[in-house]
Formats: C-alpha cells, sequence, structure tokens
C-alpha cells in the first residue's frame, strides 16, 4: 500500500538574496512559514510545485516540505525545515534576526 | 609569496566580466537555474540553507596581510561582518546576496584572490603544509610546487568537466600536517640518499562515505617529471573513473577496483605519451614561481624581552607553551593563532580580528599569514622578541586561546546551522565540549587530544581522522551522533574505529566527558595520549566508558 500523503508546504529560496521562502495560497512567495499554504491533497500539492517551478525569475530549488497544521499556521516537521525557518544555531542571524 | 603578472590579472578580469554578464542574465530571465547553477558552481557560488555562500580559494593556505584586509573589507561590505576558514584552506562567506557576488569577485581580483574552482568537478584548491617556508623539519617549502600545481589545474581544458572533484595537497616536512593520505593525490617533497631532492606521489586517499588512506604510486619522482606525471595520473583517472554512481567516482575507488599495480601500469603509459610534450616550460616556470617565495629578511636579534615575559606572565607562558612550533630560523616562532576560543564557532573569524592579525602579520610578522586544515589562522615568522606584544595584539581582540591541540582545538564543518547537504548540526556540538571541558578546567591536564566533526557523511570534518570523530546524521527524523576512536590525520593515517551506536543531540557531550574521563584512568601516566592509550588498549575499554548501561547489564547477566 502506498504511503499515506502527508501535508506540505512549497518552499524554496529567493533567487536574489538566497533566503528561504514560502508559496502563499494566493501565488506570492512569504518568508513566514505560518503565512504559507498547508496542501493537505497530494495531487493539488504537485501542481502548486509545478506552478512554483514555473517562476524562475524569482526563486531557486522549490520543493514540497513536510508540515503539520497548528493554530498558528503551518509548523515544519523535521528539524532541517525547523532550522530552515529560523536561522542558524551559532549566531542570531537569518530570519529569527529579521524584525529584531 | 606570488604575485600575479599581467596574465594571471588579465585572466582573472576577464573570467570576473564572465560571471557578471552570466548573472545579469540569470536574474534578467534569459538562463534558467538549471543552465546557471554549474556556472555560479564553477566560480565558488552555492546556494545552502539560509543564504548562498562563496567560497574563496587561499592557494596552499597563504595569504598577504593585504588579502586578509580584504577578506575583512568583503565581510564588512557584502556579509554579517565575519568569514568561516574551512578545512581545505578555504573561506567562506555565509550571506551573500547573488547580486553582489561579481562586486565582491572583482574585489577579490584587486588582490590576486578568486573563487575559482573552489566547486564543480575539477581540480580543488591546492592545499599545503601551513607551516611551509618556516618549520624546522622541513626539506624544502612546498609553495612554489602549489603554485605551478595551481596554475596547471587552473581552467586546463581537460580536467573542467570530471566524473568527481579531485583534490591535491603537498608537502615538503618530515611531519604531515597537510593529511597528505585523504588526498585523491598528494605530492611530498623528499630527499633520497644522494641528497637530492624529487617527489614522492601519493593517490586514492579521501574521507567521505568510503573512507580510505593514501597509497605511494611512485617513491622518487625527479623534479622536471612532476607536472607531467601528476597530469597522467589526473588524466587516467578521468578516462576510466566511474561516472554511473557519483559515490564510485572518486579516484579512490578507482585505485581500489582496479589495484594499485594496474593504476600504476597505465599512469606509466600514459605518462610515456605526454611527458614529451612537456618541454621545459613548465620548469622555466617554476624556476620564476621559486623566486616569489623567496624567505624573508630574518633578523639576529635578542631574546630578552620574551625571556622576561615569559618568566613574568604565567597566561603568555601558557599561551607560548600550547601555540607555538619550532621555527627553522634561531631565534623565530611559528605563531598559530586559534580561532577555537572555547565556545565560539571554530574557524569564524570576525573582520576586526582579520584586520588586527593583517596588521600584526606587517608589523611582526613579514607580512605573512597561513591558514591551516584545522581552522587556525598562522604566523609563520615571528621573532621572539615580538611575541609578548604579538600576545597583547591578540588579547584585545580575544584571538589569544592556548589551546592548539588540546581537546578545545575542534574541527568542525558548518554541518546542518548552514550546509545543505548536512544530516545535522556540528557547529553547537564543538561549542559546548569545549564550553565543558575548560569549566572542568581539565583541558590541559588531557593533553594533546584532536577531536573532528562532520555534520553529515561526507566528512569536511575529517571525523574518521580524528582521535576522538564524530559523525552527525538523520536518523528517523532526530539527529543522531556516531563516534569514532583512533583516528589519525598524521603520517601514520589511521581510520578511526566506530564505537558503537550513536548517542541523540543531547546525549553526546557527556559521551564524550565519559570517554575522556575513562582516558584520564586507562592512561598509564600523563604523558600517554588518548590516541596512544587507545592504540595499546583498544576499543573495548573505551567503549565501557561510552556505553556504561551495556556494561551494567553484562555485569548483572554474568551475575544471574
Amino acid at each position: 500500500m502506498p504511503r499515506a500523503f502527508t501535508p506540505k508546504v512549497v518552499t524554496a529560496n529567493a533567487l536574489i538574496e538566497g533566503d528561504v521562502i514560502y508559496l502563499t495560497a494566493n501565488n506570492g512567495w512569504t518568508r513566514d512559514l505560518p503565512q504559507a499554504e498547508l496542501l493537505t491533497d497530494e495531487a493539488h500539492a504537485q501542481l502548486r510545485l509545478l506552478e512554483a517551478e514555473q517562476q524562475v525569475g524569482e526563486i531557486v530549488g522549490a520543493y514540497l516540505a513536510d508540515a503539520v497544521a497548528s493554530g498558528n499556521g503551518p509548523e515544519p516537521t523535521h528539524f532541517r525545515e525547523d532550522f530552515r525557518r529560523t536561522g542558524p544555531s551559532n549566531y542570531f542571524h537569518g530570519k529569527q534576526a529579521v524584525g529584531q | 609569496m606570488y604575485h600575479y603578472n599581467d596574465f594571471d590579472k588579465a585572466f582573472l578580469a576577464e573570467r570576473n566580466r564572465q560571471f557578471r554578464a552570466q548573472v545579469e542574465r540569470r536574474v534578467a530571465g534569459n538562463l534558467t537555474e538549471d543552465e546557471f547553477k554549474p556556472l555560479r558552481l564553477m566560480n565558488g557560488l552555492y546556494l545552502q540553507l539560509h543564504a548562498y555562500m562563496l567560497r574563496v580559494a587561499i592557494p596552499y593556505g597563504t595569504l598577504s596581510s593585504a588579502q586578509m584586509d580584504k577578506l575583512a573589507l568583503l565581510a564588512d561590505k557584502w556579509d554579517k561582518g565575519y568569514g568561516h576558514f574551512t578545512t581545505r584552506q578555504n573561506i567562506q562567506y555565509n550571506w551573500p546576496k547573488l547580486t553582489d557576488v561579481p562586486d565582491m569577485l572583482d574585489a577579490l581580483g584587486e588582490v590576486g584572490m578568486h573563487a575559482i574552482q573552489t566547486s564543480g568537478n575539477t581540480i580543488r584548491n591546492v592545499t599545503a603544509d601551513h607551516f611551509a617556508g618556516a618549520a624546522a623539519d622541513e626539506i624544502e617549502d612546498p609553495r612554489p610546487l602549489a603554485e605551478l600545481i595551481r596554475q596547471w589545474s587552473t581552467d586546463h581544458p581537460e580536467f573542467q568537466f570530471m566524473g568527481r572533484k579531485f583534490k591535491i595537497a603537498v608537502s615538503g616536512a618530515a611531519a604531515d600536517r597537510a593529511v597528505l593520505k585523504a588526498h585523491d593525490l598528494a605530492v611530498r617533497i623528499v630527499k633520497n640518499d644522494a641528497g637530492v631532492v624529487g617527489y614522492q606521489v601519493l593517490v586514492g586517499g579521501g574521507l567521505g562515505r568510503t573512507p580510505m588512506i593514501g597509497k605511494v604510486l611512485h617513491d622518487f619522482l625527479p623534479r622536471g617529471d612532476l607536472l607531467p606525471f601528476i597530469e597522467a595520473t589526473v588524466s587516467v583517472w578521468n578516462q576510466i573513473g566511474r561516472r554511473d554512481n557519483k559515490y564510485k567516482a572518486r579516484i579512490k575507488i578507482t585505485v581500489h577496483e582496479h589495484g594499485l599495480e594496474d593504476i600504476r601500469a597505465r599512469v606509466d603509459e600514459r605518462y610515456a605519451q605526454i611527458r614529451p610534450t612537456f618541454t621545459g616550460v613548465d620548469q622555466a616556470l617554476f624556476a620564476d614561481i621559486q623566486n616569489h617565495f623567496a624567505a624573508p629578511a630574518f633578523r639576529n636579534a635578542p631574546t630578552v624581552e620574551f625571556d622576561s615575559a615569559y618568566e613574568a606572565n604565567p597566561l603568555f607562558r601558557s599561551w607560548v607553551d600550547t601555540n607555538l612550533a619550532a621555527h627553522r630560523i634561531d631565534g623565530y616562532a611559528i605563531v598559530t593563532v586559534s580561532l577555537k576560543k572555547q565556545g565560539d564557532t571554530p574557524g569564524d573569524a570576525t573582520s576586526e580580528q582579520m584586520r588586527t592579525l593583517a596588521q600584526i602579520a606587517r608589523d611582526f610578522g613579514h607580512d605573512e599569514l597561513r591558514i591551516s586544515h584545522e581552522q587556525n589562522v598562522i604566523l609563520p615568522h615571528v621573532h621572539k622578541s615580538d611575541l609578548p606584544a604579538v600576545y597583547a595584539a591578540l588579547r584585545d581582540v580575544d584571538l589569544h586561546a592556548a589551546n592548539i591541540g588540546l581537546i578545545s582545538d575542534i574541527i568542525a564543518c558548518p554541518g546542518m546551522d548552514y550546509c545543505a547537504l548536512a544530516t545535522a548540526r556540528s557547529i553547537p556540538v564543538a561549542q559546548q565540549i569545549a564550553t565543558r571541558f575548560d569549566e572542568l578546567k581539565l583541558e590541559h591536564d588531557i593533553g594533546h587530544l584532536q577531536i573532528k566533526i562532520s555534520g553529515c557523511i561526507n566528512a569536511c570534518g575529517h571525523h574518521h581522522v580524528g582521535h576522538i570523530g564524530i559523525l552527525g546524521l538523520d536518523r528517523a527524523g532526530v539527529e543522531n551522533y556516531q563516534i569514532t576512536l583512533g583516528g589519525d590525520a598524521t603520517w601514520d593515517a589511521a581510520i578511526g574505529e566506530r564505537a558503537g551506536p550513536g548517542f541523540a543531540y543531547d546525549e553526546i557531550v557527556p559521551a564524550i566527558e565519559r570517554l575522556v574521563n575513562g582516558y584520564l584512568e586507562l592512561r598509564d601516566s600523563p604523558a600517554e595520549t588518548f590516541l596512544a592509550a587507545y592504540r595499546r588498549l583498544g576499543l573495548a575499554p573505551f567503549k565501557a566508558y561510552l556505553y556504561p548501561e551495556a556494561q551494567d547489564a553484562k555485569v548483572r547477566a554474568n551475575a544471574a
């Protein structure tokens, strides 16, 4: 039996800055994971990935990352995605420093 | 130091102009990422977890003060005020914007530096003994040879699209400080019984997924034969190396699968073909390069300032005893500046620290700096009378840690804090180990002990050759750390032995503490290093300290 589909977000890096971005429901990109579109249907997720990949002038390396719904929008399930949405652990740089 | 001639400058300016145009075409949408990626990698530009990363080569680890100042300028102007020195004598900037990189490369070009072939399936930055030109045990300065290899390999048309990357290291000393046996190809300058200087060539070493110790391919090559011999070797591998599987593409696998004798026969055959095409131009070039590396004008002066500071200041004395190495000239010392202050990120230097190091090199170091594969900075030529002033200047910028070769002098790759390939973090593990043993005040009692940490199987952190190696993996979605013991990065190179099951992120530091406490109990005297004790006793007694639960279970089972 194929493995059950788990919810995803489309994520990539921004072309110019190289930082982590997420696809939103209105086809834009956000730097804030809670604003991302959570994809719960496998076929829809694949379609959204294709649509994201077409935006070659804005992004690099789009892929589907596992996420779960929470009261505050999508949350990562794997530590790699947790680091991507936060920044490095040795310096207060990256996303964690934005707005500080 | 090598200084670029007009040809070098024109070549670099043209390459940078091309890359600037490539970036413009990518941003304008005229190149896809698939088209652009090999172009940016050719110029050292990676895309990592949080941002782009620019890897700049520091050929054979040698820098002038002007170059170090320029590295500081890049850090301030286009990055976050620091740089990360790597295990292959490169510096990495973790936060550049794509559109700033052409300006960064132009700035580097002003001081004869570049990022060419710091990525891709090419011949990478040629590394060397970081004490080159200064070490007391040296036969000959290996840097002219390294520069010759750099010039030969840069943009070499036959070696731009190989099956995999190819790493070369050179050394001219009795002791191996360049991890020669972990390189695809290594050259060791040797002297034969007749007193003639020649080259020993090793091949097929490498770490990563399948660690292998390099083997001697040729025992003694005359000077003029080396470059065609290297070209023949790379050429043979480039043709028969596997391209069906990237994990089996490195020359270590080719040597392993074909056998050393078969490779030697093929290299000899290829060598016979190409040797006549080397008409001596390379040797004329080599002679010219050698002139660039003339030794500085060493001075002959008394060392009273040093002697009195050594007597009077215990902190200075501790630093001297730990961070200095023997220089070939009386009255001089080789200073290793630690980038491993306990709790800091191994290999990182702020722009202020870089500028201070540049100033020290100008004032007291004959304008020379080196970067070691152990991620420290070396002032290769300091007169002993200047050491108190050097120490004071280093103290001002917190670069005075007295821990070279000790447990906190850890090699660590960037790991999952930056690297897109990593499977776990390395940096915080290194920080916590160093901090813990500093708190325990055990560091100097433990003595020489090398911990090397990699955040994935590719082994940039050299964990296989650490006395204690730590490999971070992703086990079912959780960071997990495997320990290997008994590795050795010197001429007696050895691959460490896996100790047993891995440890979770919050278990790894206590496990290392148990292991090291175990060593302190097991050693026969304070003079017996961790590695020596391990070689004498084997894995079993150390394992008992790492896995006390298993030990308890065994005792219970025996009692029942």
